[in-house]
């Protein structure tokens, strides 16, 4: 609209040219016309309201985790504005424990598990991204295959307490510890490095280990980085391994806690007691279990978060 | 999976001639010794595993791993087929039975009722979730400022990483009975409502989280979509007079329409999978009537009542079903142009 209104303004010389009506944004390709502003204003509301639906429920159980019994009990459950801060619920919660030994176990679980499945697929990326290797072809439908089929849940699960992983840590890590699409990624990443890095170092010596470790992991820190994130979200999240094969409560990762103390609304082992004698509000105590499983992932996340579409991408369109 | 020959040939032989002794079948003339890019008939197998080794050993982890927790349990699929119980006979010694299992597993209503269920979720979910990352990308693509979209970017992908446990009791909280928005229509003298143990909502509750936790990180295919488009088109249809509705209708869905037609297929021939951590962790608050789907009533019959024989039918039904409609998908996408998950 406004385009059309200024080509049209009166030309002559004296007249200076009206101003705009708002100032055009530079950004803006001229060909295009400026938006309205009703349009402008429900674009800007529609993207408030999505970032405030994903930011308000966390806001208000990070809130209601630091608030004490009496800014509960006057906001009648959950507290959006925080009057008292208070870390109570998270002392108590961490000062030895059912919560405490629940999230070592996950923090264990991840980094053990994070370790060994990054490990295993970068190796196996490598070994899998030198042009016209022995076997590589065969080795690679091995992999594809798993992507569009799986045994299903119960012959893993007989599987996996078959072979007496039931019980053990184990059974959490390595029934999936590797996952083809990660693979995919990092093999489609290695195979973009430019080959006369890898031909003079292999002309000047050097074999396969040394090429991986001195020539690509250093130019493909940002691939493994998201991979390795993708791998540790996973083991931190998971809660349904740890249901079929670990019948020990005190086994149990962070995740199981808090499906037990809030989807199931009963207090695990060892936490009865504390809730009820210790004067913490439970509400304050569920919201802090919260709070603890979503905490490493809000620490990870920015580090990564901006290497996500190249690492999404690569593995989808290369594959 | 390019086929480039990317070793330098002489660098290869040289690598390759301190190996085997079967070398010496192996070099085709003077100087050009053979590399991996050109498999001859003459490099023997014997040669190029001797050469490859370092590879093949750093590919066996994972390959080791995949084919005893993904191939091996293949075996176990026999047991549909077998009166299995692993307390008093083993996998080998049970006896075979014919279809009975698959015949048990017809006569159950509870099969059939949670199939409908499945069958329906999938479909309110292509309804109610499908397209929302599209319209979130659309939305997003317009945005002028950098710094504006990457912000929205960065806080639209991070429910994804969050457990579904998290986001479950993150829904409970907001509302469930003890809700804060049950608590809020409370405080102002309304009826509380639990929305989270209410199974006439259930399928739009899960849809809902499920817009919640994925349909940012949806977002991120689309996008890449979005910016791959010739930006000249759209100068070029502007010029021609087309207006902003126009040049979404022409230039913008056009190219977006193949991711579109992919992920369809990939979400039919993906119709029986439907959320199973997240409908398992709120199955006993809605009850199995409204909640269970395919998944959850493997789990129930053969984990929960350790029925192996008849839960391990069910999902041998569940593969060579969700085979059928990828392959019918494909084909639709075939019929209307489009590439779909493999090639004609």
């Amino acid at each position: 609209m406004t385009v059309t209104e200024r080509t049209a303004a009166p030309t002559g010389p004296a007249a200076p040219p009206p101003p705009p009506r708002r100032r055009r944004d530079e950004r803006r390709p001229v060909w295009e016309e400026e938006p309205g502003r009703v349009g402008q204003g429900l674009k800007g509301a529609t993207l408030a309201g999505v970032c405030l639906a994903i930011l308000g429920p966390l806001w208000v159980v990070i809130v209601t985790s630091l608030s004490d019994q009496r800014t509960i009990t006057d906001a009648g459950g959950l507290v959006i504005v925080p009057k008292t801060i208070t870390f109570r619920a998270y002392t108590e919660l961490l000062s030895g424990g059912t919560v405490t030994r629940a999230t070592l176990v996950s923090l264990g679980l991840t980094a053990v598990g994070t370790v060994i499945s990054t490990v295993v697929s970068v190796l196996c990326a490598y070994g899998l991204s030198r042009p016209g290797s022995f076997l590589h072809r065969p080795i690679l439908m091995v992999l594809l295959v798993t992507m569009f089929f799986n045994a299903g849940l119960i012959p893993t699960y007989l599987l996996v307490t078959g072979v007496g992983l039931e019980g053990s840590y184990w059974s959490m890590i390595l029934p999936g510890a590797v996952s083809v699409f990660n693979v995919l990624v990092l093999r489609a990443f290695f195979q973009n490095i430019a080959p006369e890095l890898i031909d003079s170092a292999r002309i000047d010596g050097a074999g396969d280990w040394r090429i991986l470790f001195r020539i690509v992991l250093p130019l493909s820190k940002a691939v493994i980085a998201v991979v390795s994130l993708f791998y540790a979200v996973g083991y931190w999240s998971q809660w349904f391994n740890a249901m079929l094969y670990l019948n020990d409560q005190d086994k149990w990762p962070l995740q199981m806690i808090l499906r037990q103390l809030v989807i199931k609304q009963q207090a695990p082992q060892g936490m009865s007691q504390m809730i009820s004698t210790q004067q913490i509000p439970g509400l304050a105590v569920q919201m802090a279990v919260m709070v603890l499983a979503l905490i490493p992932v809000a620490v990870l996340y920015p580090f990564v978060q901006k290497h996500f579409t190249k690492g999404m991408l690569t593995g989808a369109v290369k594959g | 999976m390019a086929k480039r020959a990317r070793g330098a040939p002489a660098a290869r032989g040289a690598l390759a001639a301190r190996g085997a002794p079967a070398d010496r079948s192996a070099p085709p003339g003077p100087g050009t010794p053979p590399s991996r890019g050109t498999p001859t008939a003459r490099t023997g197998w014997w040669h190029r595993l001797r050469r490859d080794r370092t590879l093949l050993l750093m590919v066996a982890p994972a390959v080791g791993l995949l084919l005893l927790f993904t191939y091996v349990p293949l075996l176990w699929t026999t047991v549909a087929f077998k009166d299995y119980d692993p307390f008093t006979q083993g996998l080998w010694t049970s006896p075979w039975v014919g279809l009975d299992n698959f015949g048990l597993l017809f006569e159950d209503s509870r099969f059939w009722d949670a199939f409908a269920n499945t069958l329906s979720i999938t479909f309110i979910q292509l309804v109610l979730f499908f397209p929302v990352p599209i319209a979130l990308a659309l939305l997003l693509n317009s945005v002028l400022s950098d710094k504006v979209r990457g912000l929205v970017q960065s806080i639209l992908y991070l429910p994804h990483f969050f457990s579904w446990v998290l986001v479950i009791t993150i829904f409970q909280q907001m509302l469930g009975g003890a809700g804060l928005l049950a608590q809020q229509l409370r405080a102002h003298g309304h009826e509380g409502f639990d929305l989270m143990t209410d199974p006439g909502v259930f399928k739009f509750l899960i849809t809902a989280q499920l817009v919640w936790k994925d349909a940012g990180w949806g977002v991120i295919v689309f996008l890449a979509a979005l910016s791959a488009v010739n930006q000249d088109l759209y100068e070029a249809a502007a010029v021609d007079g087309a207006n902003r509705r126009r040049r979404m209708w022409h230039v913008t869905l056009p190219a977006l329409r193949p991711v579109v037609a992919l992920l369809l297929v990939l979400r039919v021939g993906d119709s029986l999978t439907v959320g199973f951590e997240q409908i398992l962790l709120q199955r006993d608050a809605v009850g199995p009537g409204a909640s269970e789907v395919f998944d959850t009533y493997v789990w129930w019959v053969g984990i929960a009542n350790t029925d192996y024989g008849i839960a391990a039918a069910g999902g041998l039904i569940k593969g060579a079903f969700s085979l059928v409609l990828v392959l019918i998908a494909n084909k639709v996408a075939h019929m209307l142009g489009e590439q779909g998950v493999y090639r004609k």
